[in-house]
Parts: C-alpha cells; structure tokens; sequence
C-alpha cells in the first residue's frame, strides 16, 4: 500500500494536492470572501449616507425649479424702499383665521415649498403629499401625511423628512427652538408658523398627528403644523416631532414675509 | 480565488488591470443603483414617520 501512494486519484501532470493544501485553499477562498463581503458593507455605508444625497438633492432640486409659482426670494436691500409720501397700503400681514388653503392634492403632487430660516437663509424644500419612502421621503423629501390638515387649515399640517440621507431635509432639527419660524409657500399664500414645542417619542405615538396634537378626538380651532423625523440621528428607534402654530399668513401678491427678507 | 482570478485573465499586466478595473466600476454601479436601493428599505435606521 505504501508502494504507490495516491497514485490512483492524481491527474495525470499535476501534483497531488494534500489534504493540508485543500484546507489551506478552503480557509483561503473563505476568507477573500469574507474581505469581500466587508468591502461591499463599506460600500453601502458609503451609499447611504453620501450617494443618497447627492441623488435626492439633485432631484428635488429639478422638482424646486418645475414649481412655475416660486419666486425667489429678495433680499430687503434688493427690494425698493417706498416712499414716505405713498399712502400707506394695507398691512399685507393677515391674521383673521382660517387662512385660505387648498385641498388635499393627489399622491405624489408636490404643493408646497417651506423655508426655515434658522437652518440658513437658502433653505427650501418641497413638500409633496404622501409619506411613503420609496417614492415620496426617499426621493422628493418632505412629505405630508395623508389625511392631516393643509397647509393654513384648522387642524394638524403634519408633514414627515430624514434626518440624515436622502438629502436630510430635516437634520438641523434639533436647533430649532420656540418662537423660530416655519414659512410655507404654495402657489397663492405665505403660512407663516412658529415652533410651540419640541419633543421625542415613541414611533407608534401617532397622536401627535392629531388635529389637536396630543388630544386624538377633540375638535381644533387652531392651525398648528407638525414636522416629524428620526431620532436619534441614524437610528429608528424614536421621533423627533416640532409642534408649530400659525402665526400669520399673507398673499404672495403682497410681498414675501418679514421672515424671509432678513426684515425680522 | 482573487489570485486564480488574475492568472486566469488574459493579455499583458496592464490589459489585466484594465480588466479588474472595469468589473470593479461595473459591481459599483450595479451596487448603487440596483442591490443598495432594494436592501436599503430593510434597514431599521431609515424611519421617520409615526404610524
């Protein structure tokens, strides 16, 4: 038996290989493997928090420019000063409630644009109606819940954005603090908000959603609008949710809002 | 494997380089913007709505 060892199973040309040879082959493809499948992780990651925002800023930036109604916005140094002999108009700044506001728009529209000058003066993002992932918060990012309030109507305005990727409309979430305002545009009016309060919860807690927020069932007499995201950043397990009231509106034929041209 | 992979691939050092670099752009794009976006929705970091 020792006479001819393994002549049997050996290629004709080609060395056996031992079993030690075929272990060490194994361990090897394993392991490439293994590098491999870290490499691609590395990838996603890379993805994820890059990729995903290069994609959606450039999309929403398409959607943004579509919008015919967006003006842009001038500063008050650009803007002609009146003269003190003019008649004084009326004040464009209307706080008789409700405000004009538009009905629920089919899912996908995008009918609003909102600004929020604590998170910089170039700030402005759309909101489109749905808060589906794969085709609304994932690609034109800000979205509004289904079923809530419209921008300016008494009820709950509630809209959802990421935090981080996608384009994280909403990752400066965490400055805002109360009084600072929230400005939404559509196509005939200027919703001028402002943060009543700010806090964490738990993602089942879809009474913050209500038409009076924390208090499902009773029956609004106020405008309030309601931002919604993760917390904390890169993680699912709460929501960070702003509560803001509307302070005042006005039409986009009467000028823009204090807010927005540095005058407040 | 990736060592088998090299010897096997035809032509000169730097045809073979070619080569890798071309299937590696390729598994990139592919993972960009086909296999990430279908994983992605499994993740459990991405919600930001209640429901």
């Amino acid at each position: 038996m020792t006479e001819h060892p393994v002549t049997s199973e050996q290629a004709p040309g080609r060395p056996a290989r031992s079993r030690p040879a075929i272990l060490a082959a194994v361990v090897g493809v394993t392991g490439e493997l293994l590098i491999t499948f870290g490499v691609l992780l590395g990838l996603f990651v890379v993805w994820q928090l890059w990729w995903t925002d290069v994609i959606a800023d450039r999309i929403q930036a398409d959607v943004t420019a579509e919008l015919e109604w967006v003006r842009p916005v001038q500063q008050v140094a650009a803007a002609p000063t009146p003269t003190p002999t003019e008649v004084p108009e009326q004040d464009p700044v209307r706080r008789d409630f409700p405000a004009p506001s538009i009905g629920e728009p089919e899912h996908l529209t995008t009918f609003a644009l909102m600004y929020v000058p604590r998170w910089g003066p170039d700030f402005a993002r759309t909101i489109s109606q749905g808060t589906s992932k794969s085709d609304v918060l994932d690609v034109l990012g800000v979205g509004h819940y289904e079923g809530t309030a419209m921008p300016g109507a008494i009820g709950n305005f509630a809209v959802a954005g990421h935090r981080t990727t996608y384009g994280k409309p909403f990752n400066r979430i965490e400055e805002l603090v109360v009084g600072d305002p929230i400005v939404v545009q559509t196509a005939g009016t200027w919703y001028v908000y402002r943060v009543q309060s700010t806090s964490i919860v738990l993602p089942h807690q879809v009474e913050v959603l209500a038409a009076v927020p924390g208090q499902p069932g009773e029956v609004p007499t106020e405008a309030v609008m309601t931002l919604t995201t993760c917390h904390p950043m890169y993680s699912a397990r709460e929501r960070y949710i702003v509560h803001a009231t509307l302070d005042y509106w006005m039409s986009t034929d009467d000028g823009q809002p204090a807010e927005l041209t540095g005058e407040a | 494997m990736y060592g088998w992979v090299w010897r096997t691939l035809p032509g000169p050092v730097w045809g073979r380089v070619a080569i890798v670099a071309l299937v590696a752009v390729a598994v990139v794009s592919i993972c960009f913007n086909w296999l990430f976006p279908a994983v992605a929705p499994f993740m459990p970091f991405n919600d930001i709505t209640v429901e």
